[in-house]
């Protein structure tokens, strides 16, 4: 899309003279700890979040570690309960889940859409602030004795038997979700009351889309998560309370509320990325997504189907037969948006002309990944296949297919493409790209054994097994540290190029469309110089290189 | 790809310009520095209000699904315990929190005309009315303590204060403890939205003293006042499911 404004000739080369970016207009910390702009915002929760990952990291390592050998050798069996469900938490509620909304989408959503701010910029760094909080005292709940019912709390052994810290960690997930509502909160109204002139609904980017969509789920279902972890508190706290069935309460109900916001809480994590992957697809194919709408529709479909699918969690919790069967069906439904979106974005790169960029490889990764996660959520939706899957390791692998194959890998996607607009340095391409393969093959054969592990029967959170699964857990194991070092690759790529990577000083260093791309590298602090107007849908790929080239067929 | 290879073919058709940030000239002194004007403002106040009160809608929902299932599972628990609560003081609470939305009304609608003695009364009475508020809850809830009637060991140890108004079998004595539970959960969550209701109507008192709210731009106090109807509404549901619950049954007192 352009901006209807005089054609001014473009800069060539970077003038020698100070340019005011959002990042060097003012340097000291408390510019920095108390900014109101999205774009700072954005990058605390790129500094937080990789952070939070690299712990996370670290617990993942310890568990594999442990899973070498069939015997519970290294860690004992209450210790390695504490791991896991520190790993599960850390990642969920410090990465999974404020990754790309965090990140990119506070970085570039305002700019999508010719915005200066969010709607409300100090609500924004509020949610930085409380998320900040929640992690922080949860690694100190960690440290001070940790927690082991697992990242799903699953009453009563939450609420009565477990010794650990439930209480205090449940607090700290209340607190986070906070986060998490006011980020939603704020991206809804950003969406519908700061679009620039001319940036009608269906001229936002994908991305936008999705942020909207995640924005709703973020909205409607984090509050049900933050009631039923204060009520697990009050119940550990008190001794009293209603999840406890000694005296009539029901902890089937708790399973319902948790899931009634965590199934919703996939799609907080993946759609997001999904929005990453449309605007890359759309980049580096050079054409306009095919069928705009059906992508965009599909990612409201998907939240408001998202909140009707919880039951699949609990097909042998209890629930009835015709519960488990009407989740079933509505499970496989689900199924519908998200293909629509990869059958658009496969039809999109048909006769497009692709690059095989870093941001790329990461498209394609993503694909590949996402299918095998999605695809094996199918099976697992098929209440009598569950009955035999249910939290074994197929569960397990088939959801670090979806989060890690499909939102981590988004994630890297999405930052290497912004990567130059945010900092205006472009990272090495073949370290970049070597690292996207690393973390293919790494992630590959970390997962993949998971899935033969857990169909074999071999169960999820124990820190010993049967010897016969020792093979199959030795090449996860194995897999693990290739997919360690290729995300640390890529990681210390990017760094590197803070300081030695090329300048990057023209406004669209890809070529693509979009109003991001359209301001300077990197933004001046307001976002742009005049307010944008316009006048073209998104992904106008034809229009900006007709004549030009031949790209592809037209 | 290198940056330079496939910069785009078409000039970018941006930044005609004098540079000048399209904001920061002569505005109203309301008027954040990221919006364009006070409409623009405005709209997002009312959709922020919104969205956050869904937000509150499903925090509560949480609660409010709680206690239907658990007054499906133990009707006769639940309607005996609801005998035990003081409905008269319910009553007036009910009382008082909607003339508060009265007050709080005329406060918005003193706003959009501007007259800030209006304002400020009917702000003051709106304070004091949501501190009533408390102040009954207060009894109330010493009253439940006295008795013996908040979940615990010595639940419904107190005959005097039990056996007249619960007449069901014993057995339904831990039921009956899950409807307390809900009580005071559900009370108690409303009770804190009081008191940052009350936070929040002094902090826009303040504000009204300043004169703030002129009927163009009187979105923080409009907002407030949503918020404050929200919080009555929600104990406009509470007071018959959990007072009136056991007249319903007509076995009440006996
Ligand atoms: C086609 C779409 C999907 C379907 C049909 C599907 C289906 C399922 C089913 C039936 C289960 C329950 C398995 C069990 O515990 O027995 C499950 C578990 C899970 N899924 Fe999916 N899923 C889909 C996509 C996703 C996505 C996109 C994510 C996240 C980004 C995700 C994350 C999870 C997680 C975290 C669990 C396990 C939670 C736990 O027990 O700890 N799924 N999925
Ligand atoms: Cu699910």
């Amino acid at each position: 899309m352009s901006a209807q404004a005089v054609a001014a000739p473009r800069e060539k080369v970077a003038a020698p003279e100070h340019r005011e970016t959002y990042l060097n207009h003012d340097y000291s910390w408390k510019s920095w700890l108390f900014t109101v702009d999205h774009k700072r915002i954005g990058i605390l929760y790129l500094l937080t979040v990789a952070f939070f990952v690299a712990i996370g990291g670290l617990f993942a390592m310890m568990i594999r570690a442990e899973l070498l050998t069939p015997k519970g050798d290294m860690l004992e069996a209450e210790t390695y309960n504490k791991i896991f469900t520190m790993h599960g938490a850390v990642m969920i509620f410090f990465f999974l889940i404020p990754g790309v909304p965090g990140v990119l989408g506070n970085f570039v959503l305002p700019l999508m859409i010719g915005a200066r701010d969010v709607a409300f910029p100090k609500i924004n760094l509020l949610s930085w602030y409380i998320f900040v909080t929640g992690g922080l005292l949860t690694l100190f709940v960690a440290a001070t004795g940790g927690v082991d019912t697992g990242w799903t709390f699953y009453a009563p052994y939450s609420s009565t038997y477990s010794n650990t810290r439930v209480a205090e960690t449940a607090i700290m997930v209340f607190i986070t979700g906070f986060s998490s509502i006011l980020t939603g909160l704020n991206f809804l109204v950003t969406v519908h009351t700061m679009r620039a002139p001319g940036m009608t609904w269906f001229r936002l980017p994908l991305f936008v889309w999705s942020a909207y969509a995640t924005s709703l789920i973020n909205v409607l279902a984090t509050p049900v998560l933050a009631i039923t972890v204060l009520l697990l508190a009050l119940e550990r706290i008190f001794h009293i309370g209603i999840f406890d069935p000694r005296v009539g309460g029901d902890p089937i109900l708790f399973e319902h509320m948790f899931w009634f916001y965590s199934h919703p809480a996939v799609y907080i994590m993946i759609l997001p990325a999904m929005g990453v992957i449309s605007e890359l697809v759309a980049a580096f194919s050079r054409k306009r997504i095919f069928g705009y709408s059906f992508v965009a529709f599909s990612s409201l479909a998907i939240a408001v189907l998202g909140f009707l699918v919880w039951g699949h969690h609990m097909f042998v919790s209890g629930q009835s037969a015709y519960a488990g069967l009407v989740f079933s069906v509505l499970t496989v439904l689900i199924a519908v948006p998200t293909a629509v979106k990869i059958f658009n974005w496969t039809a999109t790169l048909y006769q497009g002309s692709v690059e095989f960029a870093t941001p790329f490889l990461y498209v394609l990764a993503f694909f590949g990944l996402f299918l095998i996660g999605g695809v094996t959520g199918l099976f697992l939706a098929a209440m009598g296949l569950d009955i035999h899957m249910h939290d074994n390791y197929f569960v397990v692998s088939h959801f670090h297919y979806v989060m890690v194959g499909g939102m981590v890998t988004a994630f890297f996607g999405g930052l290497h493409y912004w990567w130059p607009k945010m900092f205006g340095r472009m990272y090495n391409e073949a370290a970049g790209k070597l690292a996207a393969l690393v973390i293919f093959v790494g992630f590959n054969l970390t997962f993949f054994p998971q899935f033969i592990v857990g169909y074999m029967g071999m169960p999820r959170r124990y820190h010993a097994y049967a010897p016969e699964f020792q093979t199959l857990n030795v090449l996860s194991s194995g897999g693990a540290v290739i997919l360690g070092a290729g995300y640390l690759l890529a990681a210390l790529n990017l760094i590197w190029s803070l300081k030695f990577g090329k300048v990057v000083t023209e406004r669209n260093p890809w070529g693509a469309t979009g109003l991001e791309w359209e301001t300077q590298t990197p933004p001046i602090p307001h976002n742009f110089e005049v307010t944008p107007r316009v006048t073209q849908e998104a992904y106008a790929y034809h229009e900006m290189y007709s004549g030009k080239e031949a790209h592809g067929v037209h | 790809m290198s940056t330079s290879t496939h910069a785009a073919p078409v000039a970018v058709p941006q930044q005609a310009g004098h540079g000048a940030p399209g904001h920061g000239h002569g505005h109203h002194p309301g008027l954040a520095h990221h919006f364009d004007d006070l409409e623009q403002q405005r709209d997002s106040a009312v959709y922020g209000m919104w969205a956050f009160l869904a937000q509150e809608v499903m925090f509560f929902g949480g609660l409010f699904i709680a206690y239907i299932v658990y007054r499906n599972l133990y009707p006769e628990a639940f309607a005996h315990a609801s005998n035990l609560l003081n409905v008269p003081l319910g009553a007036t609470n009910t009382a008082v929190l909607l003339a508060s939305s009265l007050t709080m009304a005329l406060a918005v609608r003193g706003g959009a005309t501007g007259s800030k003695p209006t304002q400020l009364i009917m702000l003051l009475a709106t304070i004091a009315f949501g501190l009533t508020f408390l102040v009954v809850k207060y009894f109330e809830y010493a009253e439940k303590f006295e008795h013996h009637l908040v979940p615990g060991p010595t639940f419904m140890s107190d005959p005097a204060h039990v056996s007249p108004f619960f007449t069901a079998h014993p057995e339904e004595i831990p039921h009956a403890r899950i409807f307390f539970f809900l009580y005071f959960a559900m009370t108690g969550v409303h009770a804190a939205h009081m008191l940052v209701g009350a936070g929040l109507m002094a902090w826009i008192f303040l504000r009204a003293k300043k004169g703030e709210f002129v009927p163009e731009h009187h979105d923080a106090l409009e907002m407030s006042g949503l918020y404050w109807h929200f919080v009555d509404i929600v104990w406009i549901f509470l007071f018959p499911m959990i007072y009136l619950l056991g007249y319903h049954f007509g076995d009440h007192h006996g």
